[in-house]
């Protein structure tokens, strides 16, 4: 028997289209001088905000996130019913130590950089089967305490390639709530279809080329999603991939060509490469849960509301790496979700 | 067994792709640089060893050394201020290879695990990145001092 609100094999379709009621981002010092900088609603002066460590600097700069996006809204912690969130560290503890502050129920996602697009898609199915609203879905990442875990302590002189890309300090927040609930004032948007990504792996072992593991999985995504809907890319004012970086984006664009849809480039636009001016040596581009997380709340969601923009596909995406296992020589698994948001008119 | 050959296809496809649209180091350019930079490092070491053997009249050997620690001690300071991972980006091989390297590698390490606290932290992760150098380094020397000595019997 078929699932009613599914179509195809992969898409979800939001009956209920649950709103974007408020979202919220802070980022570090970095971010803060590239072409987003004035958008965000909190900037950390220093890359350490204050805090006795860079783990608990990503810890705050969550947990600021949740509280401005709450306050914009108008809506008290013990109100919202759900809190999903994750991020880049073992254990996903600065998404828990956050949510202990917060002391909203949580739920602990893990997507790597597709963390964001996750939160969000399970999200609305909680808000659209009328199991919990408001609900918070939160990303955040940080450069330092990524550098730790994944590569060289910070002080440690090497160089990098040209295809590796940088941690993006920040954390963005969205509330999702339950379509004409106008209590937190006039929605963002709204979530319409959601895309469940499958893993794919395309045997890059490289970690310093996360685009090239990323693209195939979000290749697929789009693919899936186009099969699943018959829609084409020109029903999309942006096709929002999230840090598929210079290199990433190049390879999306080819590989979804050899699967039968050529996608226009002119559409097209990577958080990883909005975030930071290409003066900036980040390389190929920002990365990080963090990273589509604050552009969606700093740039996408304003251009929705402005009406800008009326209907956009955002993917974040994800490189499911371990440095165990790939010490261990596996090759670097993707995947990407993709949810659809479109303007409240 | 024909998809697996497929699959196998695409992968290598893929990876033509990747090759392609991948940009790549400049090569010619770190080398430049590894080398002048390298190359001061290696001109400061070597006059620390003349000024030790002429001015305090130091054997080679102690020379050396002084050579050494003073060069440690630099590298080990500009990492703690911050300024040597600067360095080290422009210059790549020029600061890895010399004693720099080495230096720099024990005292990052030191610095990002402090948190940690100073025995799991700190002492525990001390070694992280020289330690497999020490490791192979010692095992070779052990290695060519056996041959050493088998073959002068």
């Amino acid at each position: 028997m078929n699932a009613p609100n599914r179509m195809g094999n992969q898409t979800i379709v939001y009956r209920n289209t649950p709103w974007i009621a408020a979202s919220a981002c802070a980022a570090g010092p970095r971010e803060a001088q590239g072409p987003l900088g004035d958008r965000f609603d909190l900037v950390a002066d220093t890359p350490d905000f204050g805090q006795e460590s860079y783990e608990q600097a990503e810890v705050a700069l969550l947990r600021e996130a949740c509280r401005i996006c709450l306050d914009k809204a108008h809506v008290g912690e013990k109100s919202v019913q759900a809190m999903l969130g994750g991020d880049l560290l073992n254990q996903i503890m600065p998404s828990s130590l956050a949510a202990r502050s917060l002391r909203i129920p949580f739920l602990g996602m893990y997507g790597a950089c597709s963390t964001m697009s996750e939160g969000l898609l399970v999200g609305g199915l909680l808000v659209d089967g009328g199991y919990a609203a408001p609900v918070l879905c939160t990303a955040g990442s940080h450069y330092a305490t990524a550098e730790r875990q994944y590569r060289f302590p910070l002080e440690y002189g090497n160089q990098r390639t040209p295809a590796s890309q940088w941690t993006v300090t920040g954390a963005g927040v969205v509330l999702l709530a339950q379509q004409g609930d106008a209590v937190y004032g006039k929605p963002l948007a709204k979530l319409t279809r959601g895309c469940i990504g499958r893993v794919v792996d395309m045997g890059v072992n490289d970690a310093n080329n996360m685009g090239a593991a990323m693209a195939p999985a979000a290749a697929a995504t789009l693919c899936a999603y186009f099969d699943d809907t018959g829609e084409t890319p020109e029903r999309f004012d942006r096709i929002i991939t999230g840090d598929l970086g210079y290199v990433g984006s190049e390879l999306l664009l080819e590989w979804c060509g050899k699967m039968g849809h050529s996608l226009p480039r002119e559409r097209m636009m990577d958080c990883g490469l909005t975030i930071y001016d290409p003066g900036q040596d980040s390389h190929a581009g920002g990365s990080g849960c963090g990273c589509s997380a604050v552009v969606l709340s700093s740039y996408i969601l304003p251009k929705l509301q402005s009406g800008e923009w009326q209907r956009v596909l955002f993917m974040a995406t994800g490189a499911l790496l371990s440095p165990t296992t790939s010490q261990q020589g596996e090759t670097i698994p993707g995947v990407a979700h993709a949810v659809v948001i479109e303007g409240v008119r | 067994m024909q998809k697996s050959a497929s699959r196998k296809e695409r992968i290598a496809e893929y990876k033509e792709l990747i090759a392609r649209l991948t940009p790549k180091s400049k090569v010619g350019q770190g080398c430049l640089r590894a080398f002048w930079v390298g190359g001061v490092i290696c001109v400061l070491g070597q006059t620390l060893i003349d000024f030790g053997m002429s001015a305090w009249h130091l054997t080679q050997a102690q020379a050396g050394t002084l050579a050494s620690i003073v060069l440690v001690f630099l590298t080990a300071a500009l990492t703690g201020v911050g300024v040597f991972d600067r360095i080290a980006k422009y210059a790549g091989a020029g600061t890895v290879v010399p004693i720099t390297g080495f230096a720099n590698a024990m005292v990052s390490p030191a610095m990002e695990f402090r948190p940690e606290g100073f025995v799991l932290g700190t002492g525990a992760k001390l070694f992280t990145i020289a330690g497999p150098v020490l490791v192979y380094g010692i095992s070779a020397s052990v290695l060519v001092g056996l041959a050493y000595y088998f073959i002068s019997l």
